[in-house]
């Protein structure tokens, strides 16, 4: 067997096999789940509490707050606030709702308590004392200037224009209905995912580097194989590890997502949402809420599967371009140093140029079309986080193949530059190493 | 015909020479001993050996042709800095090491089934490396350089680390390996064991070879000409006896009077035998050689002086 193949599979095994690998591995996506699974209730929970809220009510308005079934609004009247508000609290309320004299100048109320008042609460307060005072300024207003209907004329004046996006599907050159939010969303997870992933598994390149150093076996290893080979053997090994963690997430997200549409709507056919079917009738037979129906749809036809393949084809190939760029770079930063605390000078420029690249994606989603767009997807430092943001608005092909090919010529000679810095760092120890050094090592001919 | 040779092999550093010219010639079968203080260019010229590094010019021929890229496979190298991945287990680090050596897997557990077994360490091979003290992590070190039967067998300072007990296993082995046919180069600055096991050796200094030669020759070369002599009662006509020497020393020990002298002349063992036998009692006599490490300190110093 090659012996590079050797070297591959001992980093990608003894990773795998790892007990923190399988766990992050199976449970993200579950844990995922479980979050948003979560979320969901905690909204969807109805707060069931019953409280008692004394009420002193010193303004003109009659009854500001009407109790509901689990809150009870009691007015105490004629009773100091200041004084009083701590003694209310022993009765057994728990809260005391100020409601000032001249609420009418001031817009502003106090709900006194010893608790952290529930969020749902004090907005069901406020939207109850501001609607009680609208709905008296608008009596006034109507009996002033003699409309009776102004309500029902002002609320025709309302309007809000839904904008649907449609792009032209170059394929079979049909519009197609697609929504921006979720394409944005889609190219910044994509970007997001691939950032941690050349941040975590780059790290752990330099690591495994700086660990057969430390331990001094690299000598023993480097008199059986070639410095050049341990290093690509290493770096390979490890994009493998990722690799297969994707897919693994991949794999499990399709699954939970074909469970979870099994277990939400059973009767939906995706395939006919994305033909465009008839959403109402859809809605009848299925016993949906014709509003969620929609949101479905948006998606259905927003992410069909052939666009969604040529996105993972590109961010498999953009992960690997982007890692391997920044791979050799974290070997050499690992072979250059004794131990980990003094990786820093060296990190620090890469982690810059990373958290830019970031940023960059974070921009280029808000406008996938400057020319800060255009060149941070080209530049190759950037372009495997940027380019995945851009390329589900639509990205000309010249510029795909141009940013391909500039990363791919990129990765090999930085990987080349990298290898002379590795090889003979690795075998140098105690030597404090500047950026001079490192340009010496690159300029040696052995 | 030499097993192993360097010719005028150079290696540069930014700021400094590491090997100047220097050529060694290791004869099928020996113990050679690759001899100088630290910093001399020992580790610079076993890593173009072991083909880490290249040289900047020169030649190295193995087996009287030109060293190939495949004949790390062919070679054993346990170097100076040596270690062990501390989370792999035993077992499973030996096998990837030996495989990195061209060693199929099968062959590999065979091999090393046979070696655990003969230092009986077979219950380590679940353990992880971290859970052995420092000596049971040499002996699997040693086990993983000599597994694939290397003709060319090279270990770098072998003894330092090691306790004694494990030392003297280590070079029993060493002894054996060449006793089955390998040739073996020992890098080292402890003189001890340049004598109790090598048969050739060469000296680097300041990254240039000073000396080479069997260890025979080479103390011959460097024989003062000295004889130690040990009798019981004053010796009779000393002057007479004495005129052709120079005394170096002269005292008593446990009732014995021991006489140092240089025989400036070189007239011989013999002769002074001989004259002393003739009217005194003679207990002892033996020529004073002097030892690897009185050559080296010898030679080191003189190359400082010049």
């Amino acid at each position: 067997m090659n012996k590079i193949l050797i070297i591959i599979k001992r980093e990608f095994l003894t990773r795998v096999k790892k007990k923190t690998f399988i766990v992050l591995t199976i449970a993200v996506p579950f844990l995922f789940a479980a979050f948003y699974a979560f979320l969901m209730w905690m909204m969807l929970k109805s707060d069931t509490e019953e409280r008692k809220i004394a009420v002193i009510n010193q303004s003109q308005i009659e009854a500001p707050v009407k109790s509901t079934e689990y809150t009870t609004y009691e007015y105490v009247n004629e009773v100091d606030f200041a004084s009083e508000k701590n003694n209310l609290l022993k009765k057994g309320y728990y809260a005391v709702l100020h409601i000032p004299k001249n609420i009418w100048q001031l817009n502003k109320a106090e709900l006194f308590s010893d608790k952290q008042v529930p969020m749902d609460l004090k907005s069901f307060v406020r939207n109850q004392i501001s609607d009680k005072i609208e709905r008296i300024k608008r009596d006034s207003v109507i009996a002033e200037t003699g409309i009776s209907d102004l309500d029902a004329r002002l609320a025709a004046t309302k309007t809000n224009i839904q904008l649907k996006t449609l792009k032209l599907d170059e394929g079979s050159g049909k519009a197609k209905e697609t929504s921006s939010e979720i394409l944005s969303i889609l190219g910044m997870v994509g970007g997001m995912i691939i950032y941690i992933f050349i941040l975590m598994y780059c790290t752990q390149v330099m690591r495994g580097v700086i660990e057969e150093k430390s331990n001094r076996i690299v000598e023993v290893i480097v008199s059986s194989v070639k410095p050049f080979q341990l290093m690509m053997g290493k770096i390979v090994g490890i994009a493998l590890v990722g690799l297969v963690q994707f897919l693994i997430w991949i794999a499990l997200i399709v699954l939970l997502v074909i469970v979870g549409q099994m277990i939400m709507m059973p009767n939906i056919d995706m395939e006919t949402l994305r033909q465009g079917a008839d959403l109402a009738q859809m809605a009848n037979t299925s016993n949906i809420d014709i509003d969620q129906l929609k949101v479905v749809s948006n998606i259905a036809q927003t992410l069909d599967p052939a666009f969604l393949t040529t996105y993972l084809l590109a961010f498999l190939f953009y992960f690997i371009g982007g890692y391997l760029l920044y791979a050799a770079l974290f070997a050499a930063i690992g072979a250059a140093v004794d131990n980990e605390t003094e990786t820093q000078q060296f990190m620090t420029p890469l982690m810059i140029v990373l958290a830019v690249a970031f940023y960059m994606g974070l921009g280029v989603m808000r406008n996938p079309e400057t020319s800060m767009a255009f060149w941070a997807s080209i530049i190759p430092f950037t372009s495997p986080i940027v380019m995945l943001v851009r390329i589900p608005f639509g990205v000309p092909a010249s510029e795909l193949i141009a940013s391909i090919a500039i990363l791919t010529g990129s990765f090999i000679s930085l990987t080349w530059l990298s290898g002379k810095i590795y090889r003979i760092g690795i075998l140098m120890y105690g030597k404090k190493v500047t950026y001079k050094e490192l340009w010496k090592w690159i300029r040696y001919k052995h | 015909m030499a097993f192993f040779e360097t010719i005028n092999i150079e290696k540069n550093y930014a700021n400094h020479k590491a090997l100047d010219k220097v050529s060694i010639s290791i004869p099928e079968g020996s113990i050679y001993g690759l001899l100088g203080p630290n910093g001399a260019g020992k580790t610079s010229l076993i890593r173009i050996i072991n083909q880490i590094t290249a040289p900047d010019a020169g030649k190295i021929l193995f087996n009287g042709r030109e060293l190939r890229p495949e004949d790390v496979n062919n070679i054993g190298y346990l170097p100076e800095e040596r270690g062990l991945y501390k989370k792999m287990k035993v077992g499973e680090q030996a096998i990837y090491l030996a495989t990195l050596k061209g060693l199929s897997k099968r062959d590999a557990l065979k091999k090393l089934k046979y070696w655990f077994e003969k230092f009986s360490i077979e219950e380590w091979w679940d353990k992880k490396v971290e859970e052995l003290s420092k000596g049971m992590a040499q002996k699997v070190q040693f086990i993983v350089t000599i597994l694939h039967d290397p003709k060319l067998l090279i270990f770098d300072e072998p003894f330092s680390g090691f306790d004694p007990i494990n030392a003297n296993l280590l070079k029993e082995e060493i002894l054996s390996l060449r006793d089955n046919g390998s040739t073996v180069i020992f890098s080292t600055h402890n003189m001890s064991s340049v004598e109790e096991i090598c048969t050739d050796i060469s000296l680097i200094n300041k990254s240039k070879k000073i000396v080479e030669g069997t260890v025979f020759d080479i103390r011959e070369k460097y024989s003062t000409n000295t004889f130690e002599l040990i009798y019981k009662d004053e010796l009779s006509n000393k002057n007479d006896i004495l005129s052709n020497y120079e005394i170096v020393r002269e005292y008593s020990e446990n009732g014995n009077n021991i006489l140092e002298v240089k025989d400036p002349k070189a007239i011989g063992a013999n002769t002074l035998i001989g004259n002393v036998i003739a009217n005194n009692l003679l207990i002892s006599f033996k020529e004073i050689i002097p030892s690897m490490n009185d050559i080296f300190i010898q030679l080191v110093e003189g190359s400082k002086n010049n």
